[in-house]
């Protein structure tokens, strides 16, 4: 087994690419998947369908085909986009379905009392839900959120196949060159892992920073999600 | 002739905590003794020393002539010669009543199936259950689930059973039922340890109370004796105060 | 609509691939209950080196993203002078990864499940093996039946990421669609994405029934059980 030095300042510019990606795409997820969310929850009817058919679409057909969708669909009726374009919406797209599931779970937890509160002393149902509601729903989808983070960082990887040189594409062209693939795959396999270990007590911090007294994470995240407390591990999952 | 049970010089300890504190006696085939106390005196524990579900720190067991606390003894063995009877029940949540009861003779005892079911419907019909074979633990009310669990007990032909608490966590028009199966059981010639606080019951078919406190034995005699004239102030003290608490019921 | 007369030609062909998708999602879910289940219990009934063991396993079969799990399990083992099928190397690699995160699921079961169970099982005279087998697995897997139907979820749109290795799934299809006829690019990869939808859908409806089946009455995760979570 021949492991060069040579590798970690490329896997780095990789490893740097995969970060950038990550971070639009979950900034994106944010944005979109709250206002996913809030729509799901707070929507007249036909807005709460239009968003559930979105998250529907987004959370039951597979990431690779959306990314494909957005690189190679797009191109053929006439919208073209750049790599690194396609990768952060197709990515984007896909996470904010997800996170608005949790938000809006979260946004339920918080409960129709506090809602009916902040109403009660004359606030405008956009502001309730926006000072009162969100804040503590915030709190509450944070380890399910924190656990989405990480799961785009290593979906992420899925951007090589557009040609993107991220962690993984370049680890693949590294490894093609020599034919060094078991190599360089466990040099990159150390980093995702070192990445992702890092992040999760950055998360594990955060969450303990921003606790309030009394506010559980009760939220309906799945069973697994529940092994997330006390010892942050990467929960959630595929997509 | 050997004590079907013989403790001796048991001591435990939770941390700093000493809950048995040098308890023994011992109890012959047929009989049924029954353990009285405050609560938190080591009463449960000392029946799960016993069976070894809870390891004393000091202190031996016998059942018969095999010494349970003893480290090469196969303590499988010995299990499968003692009943238990939680206060909770724990039941088999996924399997029905007749599936509870024989459950142990097929898996432990190497029971054929239909021998097990057999002998699972006799069993259930000594507590008065063959009809509610079918039915899962959580359709079964809390009677009823005490009463299959000391089926599941008996079908293992046990030497000896342990109860703890039986009818502690029972609603109290529920007790009757379950305290009939147990008289039924002391009269029919098995040998019991129950830790219990109904009194009625102590007194109808015990043949010897022990009145345990702060993790020793304060007093123990038959019942008659310890309910006319205790000997120790803190057994009278004690009693005078549970049967107030629970009152006479005479079964 | 020309071009949704063409890609009804191609729809066999796509259907075909699809059921490669299907093949390798047994393959790998067989692959990840068995050794998902076997991880759970060193987790929790094993010494505290073998625990800590299994769970570093789950641990970095969850955290090493799945695509770099194939590479691994596709082009390593040339290397000591094997060579792997594709479709191997998925099941490997995907049944694995799935390994870890379903270990994690019925080690959630089966502390869930409370002490008094493993208590009576022993107090009969069962030996702890024969307990966890008999008394406790049965009841973890019931519990653990809506995690699970994340779990699988999530596993069938991962059977795409087989592309990867060279796998003739269903999206190596649709590329070869866009490579031949590139107007019929986006209907497919459309047609594709709905076939999942369709599979996951059916997926879940099935395993809601396996649910219903099998359930015990009066025996749930707590806590929520029924997730809104369509599966990952």
């Amino acid at each position: 087994m021949t492991f060069r030095w040579d590798w970690l300042p490329k896997l780095a510019e990789g490893l740097l690419l995969t970060v950038e990606i990550t971070a639009v795409c979950v900034a994106i997820g944010i944005v979109l998947g709250t206002l996913l969310a809030a729509g799901r929850v707070y929507g007249r009817r036909w807005l709460r369908l239009l968003c559930g058919v979105y998250i529907e679409f987004f959370r039951g057909t597979p990431l690779l085909v959306q990314v494909f969708i957005v690189y190679f669909g797009l191109p053929s009726i006439g919208v073209t986009l750049s790599a690194f374009t396609s990768a952060a919406l197709a990515l984007g797209l896909n996470t904010a379905a997800y996170q608005a599931e949790y938000l809006r779970g979260a946004l339920q937890a918080v409960g129709s009392g506090q809602l009916q509160a902040a109403r009660s002393v004359g606030m405008p149902l956009r502001q309730a839900v926006w000072s009162v509601v969100f804040p503590q729903a915030f709190r509450i989808v944070l380890p399910a959120w924190s656990n989405e983070l990480i799961q785009m960082l290593k979906y992420s990887s899925i951007v090589f196949t557009i040609t993107l040189y991220d962690l993984m594409g370049m680890g693949k062209k590294l490894a093609a060159k020599h034919f060094t693939y078991l190599e360089v795959f466990l040099v990159v396999a150390l980093f995702y892992l070192a990445v992702v270990l890092i992040l999760t007590q950055l998360l594990n911090l955060l969450e303990r920073r921003t606790r309030l007294p009394g506010l559980g994470s009760d939220v309906e995240a799945p069973a697994k999600y529940r092994l997330w407390t006390p010892l942050r591990r990467p929960g959630g999952r595929g997509r | 002739m050997n004590p079907l049970l013989r403790v001796e010089d048991l001591h435990k300890r939770y941390g700093k905590e000493k809950v048995i504190r040098g308890v023994s006696f011992s109890l012959e085939r047929g009989e049924t003794k029954v353990v009285i106390g405050p609560s938190g005196t080591g009463k449960s524990t000392l029946l799960r020393c016993i069976n070894q579900l809870t390891i004393p720190d000091k202190g031996r067991v016998w059942l018969e002539d095999v010494e349970i606390t003893h480290a090469r003894t196969n303590i499988n063995h010995v299990r499968a010669q003692i009943g238990f009877v939680f206060q909770n029940f724990n039941l088999f949540t996924h399997l029905t009543a007749l599936g509870n009861v024989r459950i142990g003779p097929i898996k432990v005892k190497g029971m054929k199936k239909d021998e097990a079911t057999k002998l699972a419907m006799e069993e259930l019909a000594r507590v008065g259950l063959a009809d509610k074979a079918d039915a899962f633990p959580a359709e079964l009310s809390g009677g009823q689930q005490q009463r299959v669990s000391i089926a599941r007990a008996l079908a293992m032909t046990p030497k000896l059973i342990l109860f703890d608490e039986p009818t502690s966590a029972l609603d109290p028009e529920l007790i009757g039922e379950v305290l009939q199966v147990m008289i039924k059981l002391a009269q029919e010639g098995m040998t019991m340890l129950v830790v219990s606080h109904e009194m009625g019951f102590a007194r109808s078919v015990a043949d010897e109370i022990i009145f345990m406190e702060k993790g020793v034995i304060v007093e123990q005699c038959s019942p008659k004796l310890m309910f006319t004239c205790p000997s120790q102030p803190r057994t009278a003290e004690f009693l005078h105060k549970i049967t107030e608490l629970y009152g006479e019921t005479e079964k | 609509m020309q071009a949704l007369h063409d890609v009804a030609q191609y729809l066999p062909m796509l259907l075909r691939m699809s059921l490669i998708n299907i093949a390798l999602l047994g393959s790998l879910i067989a692959v990840g209950f068995t050794v998902g289940t076997l991880v759970a219990v060193v987790q929790v009934y094993g010494r505290r080196a073998a625990s800590a063991a299994a769970g570093t396993y789950a641990w970095m079969f969850r955290s090493v993203p799945s695509l770099v799990m194939l590479f691994l399990f596709y082009y390593a083992p040339p290397r000591f002078g094997v060579r792997v099928s594709p479709f191997l190397a998925a099941t490997l690699a995907l049944g694995l990864c799935s390994s870890a995160y379903q270990s994690q699921i019925f080690r959630g079961a089966i502390q869930a499940i409370s002490s008094g169970q493993m208590q009576a099982a022993r107090s009969l005279g069962m030996g702890r093996p024969r307990a966890v087998i008999s008394i406790i697995l049965p009841q973890a897997f019931r519990l653990a039946i809506p995690g699970w139907s994340n779990e699988f979820s999530s596993v069938v749109k991962d059977t795409t990421l087989a592309y990867v290795v060279g796998l003739n799934e269903v999206v190596r299809a649709t590329k070869i669609i866009n490579d031949t006829r590139y107007d019929l690019t986006m209907p497919a990869l459309i047609v594709t994405a709905l076939l999942f939808l369709v599979m996951t859908n059916a997926g879940n409806l099935a395993l809601g029934g396996v649910e219903r089946r099998f359930g015990i009455p009066g025996l749930q995760m707590p806590g929520r059980t029924r997730t809104t979570d369509m599966g990952r």
